[in-house]
């Protein structure tokens, strides 16, 4: 059991990270720790700086203060795909899936399997199918990895979605309400990754409204509201009843 | 890294699609090359001359003339795309070409001692390899198109306009410029590798036109750039969701550029076949011919939200237009209907792809 604070060097270290919209400050001075195999909820209101944060952390866009480290190094993503680079995962709220493509497809975007066949590279259909098929053994979701995403349910979706951030070696994984659209039955099976996940030593974050989900695979909870980081606290030491107080406000900080 | 697993995966509430509701069979180019096969058995029982040698190369001769182009605006209409410019960019690029040939096969023009010389016999003759002359024509002419395409793609993928608008300044632009460089009058192939040129586009191999051939290597290639490749995977994904696409890593900006760019060229590999079958570029060469290009695309399947469409169904599409044509002909209907019959099946085509999507 990794506790929050202690030694060891921290996956993602976040200082006086701010970000302005124009004149909206959507963001001001938040810190942050995540050491390798935590798994930390973040929690907060609509509006409350939570996306905002995490596509700061997945490079969607810059902060405009404040200094990110990843494994101890400093980082400065562009692009989303450097921030993937260094070994942030994200599942998004929209799951960022292409529906006219199959499952195996949309795993693989982006980091298709080749085989070369003279000068040419060619995708190798077979191997992506059954690595996808492992990834939806392992998420206990019946996906066909050739059906089209289009004729899926949510859960499915999910499944490809959550699959896509195993295919490499990631250090923190990031979810955007994975259990807001999915089956009672599958929300288990969501939780259940993110304990394997931290059995592997990655760090999850996981941004969340359900309090029950929280409370049971959170090591650590970050509440956030309007903007500024109110309440970084370790799960035995609060209660549902504390966080929600912090995410409207009855209670200032913590 | 991998978890053992408890059970293997089983598949209780997820039943198997049938063969039937997948793939090919439920697709849209499915439908129509049923429909293209009906209507070949029909205009085989109202006209004896339907199925003879002759008409059917004609046939295959004339659809031949804008598939290609069609195999090109199939990619763009993949990702989401439209190109209005491709009748522009075909004479463009076949004007390009007779007039490179021209000038550099007349001894005398600037640049044309590289290439020919006054024979002792007071006829021109070529001076260098045979066929470079030819060469370098054709590679003009590609080269205007390849330009063309590459601003269409910079403008759409880097400056973010629309597509619609892009190309229609451009459809605009292309022709203006091919009146400019010709004053209007058109112009033909000429000098002495003409006949090359002639045989290239317009000979006949195996009994077949030679367009033809060229069409099916080309769509042939296109399967396997659209299937089995990284690039044709994008293509796909960003026309399903181009969102999705840019944030797993796929580089959008360079495929939609060279998406356009593939577009322009088969336009102008078009335009450079058409001329050779004409014998000249008039400079009214190709006019409106985009509208039946994307109607073809459209009729076989390529969907204008993104996201569906393929070689085959550009081709079916084309042959469905031409057949039709050629039928109405053939069964001396007055040929005014023509167009008013290709607005009916497009609309017909897509109009069954949905009812088909709402049952299912």
């Amino acid at each position: 059991m990794v506790t929050p604070h202690d030694a060891g060097l921290a996956v993602l270290e976040l200082k006086g990270i701010g970000k302005e919209f124009g004149a909206i400050r959507a963001l001001h001075g938040v810190d942050l720790r995540i050491s390798p195999g935590e798994v930390v909820g973040l929690m907060g209101d609509n509006g409350a700086g939570k996306s905002t944060l995490v596509k700061i952390i997945a490079g969607n866009f810059p902060p405009s203060h404040g200094e990110m480290r990843f494994d101890g190094e400093p980082v400065h993503f562009a692009r989303p795909i450097d921030a993937r680079a260094v070994g942030i995962e994200v599942v998004y709220q929209d799951l960022a899936l292409a529906d006219n493509l199959t499952a195996a497809a949309n795993v693989f975007l982006g980091r298709e399997l080749k085989r070369k066949l003279g000068p040419f590279a060619l995708l190798d259909h077979k191997a992506m199918a059954a690595r996808a098929l492992e990834l939806f053994g392992e998420l206990r979701s019946e996906t066909r990895p050739h059906d089209l995403v289009k004729q899926m349910s949510g859960g499915q979706r999910q499944a490809v979605a959550i699959a896509r951030t195993r295919l490499s070696n990631a250090k923190l994984v990031m979810m955007d309400e994975p259990t807001a659209a999915i089956s009672v039955r599958q929300v288990e099976q969501v939780l259940s990754l993110i304990h394997r996940l931290k059995e592997q030593g990655v760090a999850v974050m996981l941004i969340s409204h359900r309090m029950p989900d929280v409370f049971a695979v959170c090591d650590r909870v970050v509440v956030m509201r309007r903007g500024e980081k109110r309440a970084d606290k370790a799960i035995s030491d609060t209660s549902p009843e504390e966080v929600t107080s912090l995410i409207t406000g009855a209670k200032e900080a913590a | 890294m991998a978890t053992p697993l408890d059970s293997p995966i089983s598949f209780t509430n997820v039943g198997k699609a049938r063969w039937w509701q997948t793939g090919f069979f439920a697709s849209q180019t499915g439908y129509v090359l049923l429909a293209l096969l009906v209507l070949f058995v029909v205009m085989n029982f109202a006209s004896p001359y339907f199925l003879t040698e002759g008409n059917i190369q004609n046939v295959a001769k004339n659809f031949s003339f804008i598939a290609i182009a069609t195999l090109g605006v199939t990619f763009v209409i993949i990702t989401g795309g439209i190109d209005l410019s491709v009748g522009s960019v075909m004479c463009f690029s076949a004007m390009i070409t007779s007039m490179v040939m021209t000038q550099i096969s007349t001894p005398g023009m600037p640049g044309a001692d590289w290439f020919v010389h006054l024979g002792p016999d007071g006829k021109t003759a070529v001076a260098n390899l045979p066929g470079l002359i030819l060469l370098v024509s054709i590679l003009a002419g590609l080269g205007v198109a390849l330009i063309v395409g590459l601003i269409n793609g910079f403008c759409i993928a880097v400056l973010g306009l629309s597509p619609f608008v892009t190309t229609l300044g451009m459809l605009s632009i292309v022709r203006g410029l091919g009146y400019v460089v010709s004053n209007g009058r058109g112009s033909f192939p000429s000098g002495p590798e003409a006949s090359y040129f002639y045989t290239l586009t317009s000979g006949v191999v195996f009994g077949m036109p030679a367009p033809f051939i060229y069409l099916v290597v080309l769509a042939v290639a296109m399967a396997v750039v659209l299937h089995h490749t990284g690039f044709g995977r994008h293509v796909f994904a960003i026309g399903g969701n181009e969102k999705a696409a840019a944030l797993t890593g796929i580089p959008v900006v360079r495929v939609k550029i060279e998406i356009y760019v593939i577009c322009a060229l088969a336009a102008g590999l078009q335009g450079i076949i058409i001329c050779g079958w004409l014998g000249s570029a008039p400079a009214n060469m190709a006019t409106s011919y985009e509208l039946n290009v994307i109607a073809a695309a459209v009729i076989g399947g390529a969907n204008l939200a993104g996201g569906a469409g393929g070689p085959l169904g550009a081709i079916v599409g084309c042959v469905l237009l031409e057949v039709i044509r050629n039928g109405l002909v053939l069964a001396q209907v007055n040929s005014y209907w023509q167009q008013t019959l290709v607005g009916v099946i497009i609309i017909a085509a897509v109009l069954v792809d949905r009812l088909r999507s709402r049952m299912a």
